[in-house]
């Protein structure tokens, strides 16, 4: 695990300065500023509406920000379709309800991006799409259609969609928070051994087992201000802001 | 206080009882199931065999199928089929030349051959083969219905009539109208507002008015206008007014596939870095347009029926071509020649409406399977 202290700027990877963001009128994100280093597990938690998948969704545009500046691997985000097409070739994103393309087999699903984006050619993609099917244990169900399958198997083939981009930061929005109970840690364990190679992650979960195995910080949100940054332990033993203390014994109650 | 735990031994599965099972299982548990429900099954099978047996006594048991005026049907209680066998080549080629009937037979030879293609599967090079005979077809169709190339006599649209001028016409109205309706759908989702709005105007003018106007305008108004517009041949301008006019009903349809689509499918589409037109080309559309089948075949159905309006205008299609023949002075008569006519216009329209409605039931039965499994 890295020290924040030892980080140099070239090792930043994604840097927001003074972000800002409005849905109307509704204040979603309030003078954030963050800093993730190469290789950094960071998990964001807080009540919903609080604005953590708002902030990590800026981070491949699929939110604008109106104030300040959001650079992402040296490419500041603005409204040029080049930048954001460049950054979103190096971001990979996992959703809360998956979201495969319904109408495409598993394989397709891996195959459509390679090819169209990274102008592979299609045998090449398939056998890349192979290999992470492999790594997330479903390349027995390469030819099935995503309807087929369970949510847990959903979510890890959407991993594996996101990953054969070759992407070099990984978001994860709720990724667990739609699946049956028995379904959440095979999805967890694939997210684990991805941590363990090193990949930057930015990671908006209440697994908090997850957060206290791989996350290297836990920052806590809420009304669109990061309230707590932590280590995890310290965290969630003994939390220091009120509502982050508030927040968590509601959790644990549930 | 807790009670006491109860273990269960598993259970294996059994077979349903058997009075669900079989024949006259189903027969009892669909149609016998209780007093009421008996009731209604017996007056529905009462009132369908009485139709069947009216039916079938009057087109077939006492129908006259041969015969060459008014006079060979005398009986009152039968079809007179004589008029239809009797006036079929007018049905089958309209006013066009003896000498190029071989080539109204070879479009329907194709047009029947190409339907074929969409519902035999060829394995494999199903969708090559489709794609040839989509193409292929109108092509072909063009110069054998208009001559003008490698020695074909020219044929002046005005002489096509019956059934080829309907299927003409609906063809064109049909697969002119989707490719329109689809950009039209495409800009009135679209975020900029000029374009935006200029489809969505677009859409509702032609949504706002009656088919006959528009037909009328194109063919006997435009030439006044546009003094250009007179050297367009007049079933041509019927034909893009077809075509407009329907867009718009086709444009609709489209726009309810595209907002069935979910939010997340765009945001998955961007987060691997697609562009809109690789979003909308290979996520969106291949999913909004499968959505659209029930209500684009129902738009369908409808243009199809709608050609007969151009009867309106002097135009001799199916429905033209029997009302000018029952107007005969040859077919004058008692009124069961005029039932006869149009119950074979009815019959003719009901097969291919009904022929394409399956169709579109099997291509929704297709794509739940690769939706759901």
């Amino acid at each position: 695990m890295k020290d924040k202290e030892n980080l140099d700027d070239g090792d930043t990877i994604i840097e927001f300065q003074g972000v800002n963001k409005w849905f109307g009128n509704f204040h979603v994100l309030k003078d954030i500023d963050l800093n993730v280093a190469k290789g950094e597990r960071i998990v964001i938690c807080g009540p919903s509406g609080s604005g953590k998948s708002t902030l990590i969704r800026c981070i491949n545009r699929l939110e604008e920000h109106q104030e300040g500046r959001v650079t992402v691997d040296g490419i500041e985000l603005t409204d040029d379709v080049k930048n954001i097409d460049a950054i979103r070739s190096e971001v990979g994103m996992v959703f809360q309800s998956f979201n495969l393309f319904p109408h495409l087999s598993v394989i397709d699903n891996l195959v459509i991006g390679q090819h169209l984006v990274r102008k592979l050619p299609k045998l090449e993609a398939q056998e890349i799409a192979i290999n992470y099917l492999k790594r997330v244990q479903i390349d027995d169900q390469a030819d099935k259609f995503p309807g087929q399958l369970s949510g847990g198997q959903q979510q890890r083939v959407a991993i594996a969609r996101s990953l054969c981009m070759k992407p070099k930061i990984m978001l994860f929005d709720e990724v667990t928070s739609a699946l049956d109970p028995e379904m959440v840690k095979e999805v967890l364990d694939v997210m684990i051994d991805l941590a363990k190679e090193g990949m930057t992650m930015l990671v908006v979960t209440h697994e908090m087992g997850f957060a206290r195995e791989v996350a290297d910080r836990v920052m806590f949100m809420d009304e669109g201000q990061i309230i707590e940054e932590n280590k995890p332990d310290n965290f969630f033993d003994k939390p220091e802001s009120d509502r982050a203390k508030l927040f968590l014994s509601q959790i644990l109650h549930q | 206080m807790m009670t006491d735990s109860i273990i269960r031994d598993h259970i294996p599965d059994r077979e349903p009882p058997i009075k669900n099972r079989g024949l006259f299982g189903w027969i009892r548990v669909n149609l016998f199931s209780t007093w009421y429900h008996s009731i209604i099954t017996l007056l529905l099978f009462w009132a369908v065999s009485n139709i069947l047996v009216f039916l079938f006594d009057w087109g077939i048991l006492n129908a006259v199928w041969v015969g060459d005026s008014a006079k060979s049907c005398p009986n009152m209680e039968g079809a007179c089929w004589a008029f239809i066998t009797d006036r079929w080549k007018l049905i089958v080629y309209g006013l066009t030349p003896a000498e190029s009937h071989w080539r109204i037979n070879l479009f329907y030879a194709l047009a029947g051959i190409t339907a074929l293609s969409f519902v035999i599967s060829f394995g494999k090079y199903s969708s090559k083969i489709r794609t040839v005979f989509f193409i292929g077809f109108p092509v072909v169709s063009y110069f054998l219905l208009l001559g003008g190339i490698l020695g074909l006599s020219n044929i002046e649209p005005d002489k096509w009539g019956g059934l080829v001028l309907t299927l003409v016409v609906a063809c064109c109205g049909i697969f002119g109208s989707i490719p329109l309706g689809l950009i039209l759908a495409l800009g009135r989702y679209s975020k900029l507002p000029v374009i935006h709005y200029v489809c969505a105007g677009f859409i509702e003018f032609w949504r706002g008015v009656p088919l006959i106007v528009v037909i009328v305008t194109f063919v006997a108004l435009l030439p006044i206008f546009i003094p250009d517009g007179a050297k367009i041949d007049v079933v041509v301008r019927t034909l893009i007014a077809f075509a407009v006019f329907n867009s718009a009903y086709m444009a609709e349809v489209f726009r309810g596939g595209l907002q069935s689509i979910n939010a997340g499918q765009f945001e998955a589409s961007k987060s691997i870095g697609l562009t809109y037109w690789q979003m909308m080309g290979y996520i969106v559309l291949p999913q909004a347009i499968r959505n659209s089948v029930p209500a684009l075949v129902n738009t369908c159905i409808s243009v199809f029926k709608e050609t007969t309006l151009i009867l309106l205008i002097g135009f001799s299609d199916l429905l033209g071509i029997v009302q000018i023949s029952l107007e005969d002075p040859t077919w004058l008569g008692p009124p069961h020649i005029f039932a006869s006519g149009y119950t074979f216009v009815a019959i003719v329209f009901f097969i291919f409406c009904y022929g394409v409605s399956r169709y579109s039931r099997r291509l929704e039965n297709r794509s739940n399977l690769s939706n759901e499994g």
